[in-house]
């Protein structure tokens, strides 16, 4: 999200110096997330950071909503607006597949997305991924930017913390990845961006979609894969300082 | 000091400067920002319909790399300048030299780095004739951070100074808003936030000079890949006890990754 000011290298502070800047700034989840789809499902991931402004309002957040039984969305931008869509186009989604009496298909929840992205895109902050598996077409992954463009990949990054791990994405995905590697990827790709961003944070959450089900992880910070030039031990190594053991 | 090597001046590249504005009228504020997304919508509000070369401000929107190894340095560059939406050089050479075994890599506003490089350049030759030796990657960083610091609500460019000395090796320092801060590798520029999280998965302590080598290439093609204002050719150069070594690596050479 913001990907207009993603390059802050200092920020010009607006307003009274004085008030605290979550009195007036806009709840977003300035964040990553990301959607990779293999054979046989898809994989998700998202950070846990909600903001308002410096303050982090919620440190646990859930931004992988369920719109569906094999359909879920991953949320970034502003917080009400994310959620405001994805409970109307649940509310859609359900209706379309009672009257269709059998499972929708991803593509129909993007395109509901799309419709109310497009809309009201002057009102609107979101950026969404809309991921799933259905019986037509397999796992499959959406992205609905800021704007409210449709277009599907095989793998697709969003939110502010997005810009640090392109290069990452791009490098480590090669098509026809298995459940585990993506999973890895995902992972790695989403630790590497909470590092660098600091709208996003936390722990990560990831969920692998697939004809069988939903299966649902949680990746706390001191799991999280560690790389030689991040976190704790590089930074106590670089210091000389002693490194206390983590649980 | 190889005269035929001194950093490349604004005015051999030909065309560009000697164009005179002269049917320029509007007035236009004389700083702008590193963010390419400022300088957009500056332009819708303008609803100008001349080209951005003419009055937008020749900026190396850029990705700079550099690394050391056990015995020297690598540095890396992309190629383009633009002038807003224009590329007005696909071909420059942002790693620009200040010594003989001490490069700097040139990012922002291509005046003041270009600017900033040619004073030290100066300074650096001034110095290392009164203390009668080569002089130290420290001193050509701090002599920059001088510049960078004094000046730094004028000039908005940020250098990434390497090179090696034989006090203590291979060096690269960071000068950007006139911090001074030695690191074991550096990224800049507009094209490196979309690199951060590929060279932290991917930098390993004691790397071979080949390793860095192609550390630096697979780099520079991820960020020009996905960074509009970087571009065209790497050129790559590789500092050591014996001396620099210079090479341009084409667009169909680099490095392609799975959707190319």
């Amino acid at each position: 999200m913001a990907a207009a000011t993603a390059m802050r290298f200092g920020q010009l502070s607006s307003g009274s110096d004085m008030a605290p800047d979550w009195t007036t700034k806009e709840v977003s989840t300035g964040t990553t997330i990301m959607a990779v789809e293999y054979d046989g499902g898809v994989v998700i991931g998202a950070d846990s950071r909600t903001t308002t402004g410096a303050y982090i309002a919620n440190r646990v957040t859930d931004k992988l909503t369920p719109i569906h039984d094999r359909i879920f969305c991953c949320r970034s931008g502003s917080a009400a607006d994310t959620q405001a869509i994805a409970d109307v186009v649940t509310y859609q989604l359900g209706f379309h597949s009672i009257e269709l009496d059998e499972a929708p298909l991803v593509q129909t929840a993007a395109n509901l997305f799309k419709a109310s992205c497009y809309r009201y895109r002057e009102e609107l902050m979101a950026g969404i991924i809309v991921a799933g598996w259905d019986k037509r077409r397999g796992g499959q992954v959406y992205t609905v930017p800021v704007g409210g463009m449709l277009v599907r990949q095989p793998v697709s990054v969003g939110g502010s913390g997005s810009t640090y791990i392109y290069g990452y994405m791009d490098s480590n995905y090669k098509p026809n990845m298995t459940k585990d590697q993506c999973l890895r990827l995902v992972s790695g790709a989403l630790s590497l961006a909470m590092e660098r961003d600091g709208s996003s944070g936390g722990v990560v959450r990831l969920a692998a979609i697939s004809e069988t089900g939903v299966d649902r992880q949680v990746i706390l910070g001191n799991q999280l894969p560690k790389w030689s030039t991040t976190g704790y031990i590089p930074y106590c190594l670089s210091k000389g300082l002693e490194i206390y053991p983590t649980v | 000091m190889d005269i035929s090597k001194r950093p490349q001046t604004f005015e051999r590249q030909k065309g560009f400067s000697n164009t005179v504005r002269t049917e320029q009228v509007s007035t236009r504020p004389a700083t702008y920002y590193l963010s390419g997304a400022k300088i957009k919508r500056f332009k819708m509000l303008e609803e100008s319909s001349e080209p951005g070369w003419l009055s937008e401000e020749v900026k190396t929107g850029t990705t700079i790399i550099a690394i050391e190894f056990d015995g020297g340095v690598v540095l890396g560059s992309d190629s383009r300048v633009s002038a807003g939406e224009t590329v007005v050089n696909r071909v420059m050479n942002k790693l620009s030299l200040l010594h003989d075994k001490i490069y700097c890599a040139l990012s922002g506003s291509a005046a003041d780095a270009q600017t900033i490089a040619e004073m030290v350049n100066y300074q650096l030759d001034v110095h290392s004739i009164e203390v009668g030796e080569d002089p130290q990657v420290r001193s050509a960083a701090t002599l920059v951070k001088n510049i960078s610091y004094k000046y730094k609500e004028e000039l908005s460019a940020h250098l990434i100074v390497a090179g090696w000395d034989k006090r203590g090796g291979g060096q690269v320092y960071v000068t950007l808003n006139g911090l001074l801060s030695r690191q074991p590798f550096a990224v800049g520029g507009s094209g490196s936030a979309y690199v951060y999280g590929f060279v932290d998965a991917e930098y390993r302590k004691a790397m071979s000079k080949e390793d860095c080598q192609q550390f630096v290439v697979n780099t520079l093609s991820l960020a020009m890949s996905r960074d509009g204002s970087s571009g065209g050719v790497a050129y790559l150069v590789t500092i050591d006890e014996k001396g620099a070594e210079e090479k341009c690596i084409l667009g169909n050479e680099l490095p392609t990754f799975y959707d190319q």
